[in-house]
């Protein structure tokens, strides 16, 4: 499997020089005489760069994020049926009625977890990392997050059912990662 | 005219092609690499471009990605290739099941009478950007506001899915990576897979970890590829053999399936089993459905497509199956989705070697069970490649091509065909388990 390193080794058995994105920038490139012989020529690749930035609403889930910067994990309730959500949802998937806005405990359990070796460009640097989906007596469902302070060289099954604390980032970024897990001692 | 239950009509399956899927196609577009897999499935029933155009009613295309391409409308750009234009045609999109639905949404032509021939095609061209970019596009496949931000990346959500398998019903990493071993080794008979590997359970153990538990050689890879598939009514099939002078091998999509979930894992529910006609209540005391182990998307489509094609007992039932293995870990998930064994004995059913082939040997000592269903005999995503838009297609075209028993004609190997195979069943699945088709196929 040929992968193009950036920050991460390849992902080979085989020891190889690491390849790079760059290249050198072509101006010409030789053409035959005979214009039959086109068909075995080689094809031209060329780089195209694509930055974007996107302006982004949380528009009804926004609450959770201001949540997030003052201390408070929030998820929603239903006002009707009284179902739970551990990630908020604006309108319940039971029943189609409003939600309400709820403090979560700020202890609850690893439902499951993983520890990520490798990932996305943008998370490539971090790792390795431990996500994880939290757990809460009385809430319907879950919540994913980073887990930290666990030892990523060792995951066990031993994790799942682990008491987890809710720690905040002191500057908030207004992003899920404005909260983390940590064991609970 | 022939008439099924709700007033569907009979459509019948009669040509399929394939490109070679591999790691990058830089000698050709996307257009011309859509074109091998159509001018493959024309060739089969001995129509030239020009008769499909006067033979065809429309088309339906696949593919999943805008941004592995940075080109919008790539569908009308097979169209016109393809020369298909100015005939009806759309695209669909439905993630990782993008292919699967294709397929059915060509059914929907032919069956409400809309159409009486209709081309399915689909590719995806994963190449143009690096792996850990290509990553990060799919995982753009979760939630941007709570998943995607946390750290993206699919190979951790299904790791975190089997986490939970693990814990609920104590499968093994040893038990997946036996499906590495088998659809590898399926694959070395199949000229068209992109990994043909003889493995040990040792090489899928001792490969790079990518996510715990799940390693290199538990995930499938990125691909750039296409396949094609003709669906027709029996006015349509009547049409094509006029066209040709021939008679095209018939299969019949006897049942389509599909289900849905919440894109978050984290909003699926913990309730109760959905159960298939052979199961019972009493067979899940206590299980908590689906949580984050099983895809209630891929019960519900497997549920419809049964209870449309008349099937009771699933592994009795039906002889081979293609399903969606994007992960070792997923195909266990999905033996249990369809009901080719009970929930939570996923990590049993594929140790006993009943989705193995009966002819091959693995390596792995006696099978009790060896070869009772064969599940992915082309080698499923893990080995094939998984070009998104394609991959659906693909299946579809591997058990149109068991049923006609036409594997060695097209593969010049007759290791992977099924003796005499009657039913097949082809899965294709997106996301987390977001959307899931299940199809039934039979020999006419
Ligand atoms: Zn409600």
């Amino acid at each position: 499997m040929k992968q193009t390193c950036l920050e991460k080794k390849p992902l080979t058995e085989k020891i190889k020089l690491a390849e790079t994105d760059d290249g050198a920038i072509l101006f010409r490139v030789p053409f035959p005489k005979n214009l039959k012989d086109l068909h075995d020529m080689s094809p031209i690749i060329i780089k195209q760069p694509y930055h974007i930035d996107y302006i982004h609403s949380f528009g009804q889930d926004s609450p959770f994020f201001a949540g997030l910067a003052n201390g408070k994990l929030l998820g929603t309730k239903c006002s009707k049926c009284g179902y739970t959500y551990g990630t908020p949802k604006g309108h319940c998937m039971n029943c189609g009625t409003r939600c309400n806005w709820i403090e979560l405990p700020l202890t609850g359990r690893v439902h499951t977890f993983t520890v990520c070796q490798f990932g996305s460009e943008e998370f490539l640097k971090e790792t390795p990392f431990v996500l994880a989906l939290i757990e809460w007596d009385k809430v319907d469902t879950l919540f994913l997050t980073r887990l930290v302070g666990v030892d990523a060289a060792n995951p066990s099954l031993d994790w799942v059912g682990m008491k987890v604390r809710a720690q905040f980032k002191r500057n908030a970024k207004f992003k899920p990662t404005d909260v983390y897990f940590v064991p609970e001692k | 005219m022939a008439k099924q239950k709700n007033g569907r009509r009979d459509v019948y399956f009669i040509s399929g092609g394939i490109s070679k899927f591999a790691k990058a196609r830089p000698d050709v577009t996307f257009q011309p690499m859509v074109k091998e897999a159509y001018d493959y499935a024309l060739k089969d029933i001995g129509l030239d471009n020009r008769q499909a155009r006067e033979v065809f009613d429309g088309s339906v295309a696949s593919y999943f990605s805008d941004h592995f391409q940075r080109q919008l409308m790539s569908g009308i750009m097979v169209q016109d290739y393809l020369g298909l234009c100015p005939l009806p045609g759309h695209r669909v999109e439905a993630g990782g099941a993008t292919g699967g639905v294709c397929f059915q949404e060509a059914y929907k032509n032919i069956a409400s009478g809309v159409m009486d021939t209709c081309v399915a095609y689909g590719f995806e061209t994963m190449s143009h950007v690096n792996t850990w970019k290509g990553n990060e596009f799919i995982a753009l496949a979760s939630d941007v506001s709570f998943d995607y931000p946390v750290g993206g990346f699919y190979s951790g959500y299904y790791a975190m899915m089997v986490v939970r398998h693990m814990q609920e019903f104590g499968t093994t990493v040893e038990q997946l990576a036996r499906v590495s071993v088998k659809n590898h080794i399926n694959a070395f008979h199949n000229k068209y897979a992109q990994k043909r590997r003889k493995l040990t359970i040792a090489d899928v153990r001792n490969s790079d970890m990518v996510a715990w538990p799940l390693t290199l050689l538990d995930i499938c890879v990125m691909s750039d590829g296409a396949a094609a598939c003709v669906l027709a009514s029996e006015e349509g099939v009547e049409r094509i053999r006029k066209a040709t002078g021939k008679s095209p091998k018939l299969v019949k999509v006897t049942g389509v399936g599909r289900g849905t979930d919440a894109m978050r894992m984290a909003d699926r529910p913990h309730a109760d089993v959905i159960l298939l006609p052979h199961e019972k209540k009493s067979d899940y005391k206590g299980l908590k459905y689906p949580g984050v182990h099983s895809f209630r998307a891929g019960r519900t489509a497997s549920k419809l497509a049964y209870e449309h094609a008349g099937i009771n007992n699933p592994i009795k039932d039906i002889d081979f199956v293609e399903l969606h293995d994007a992960y070792t870990s997923s195909e266990i998930q999905t033996y249990e989705d369809m009901g080719l064994c009970k929930y939570g004995e996923g990590g049993a059913f594929v140790e006993s070697g009943a989705p193995f082939m009966p002819n091959i040997n693995y390596g792995l000592g006696k099978l009790p069970r060896q070869g009772e269903i064969p599940v992915n005999p082309s080698g499923g995503l893990i080995a094939c490649g998984h070009p998104v838009g394609a991959t659906g297609l693909m299946q579809a075209v591997f058990a149109l091509w068991q049923l006609q028993g036409s594997i060695k004609k097209h593969l010049g190997d007759n290791t992977i065909q099924v003796k005499d195979a009657k039913r097949g069943a082809i899965h294709s699945h997106a996301g987390t388990g977001t959307y899931v088709t299940v199809s039934i196929l039979e020999k006419n």
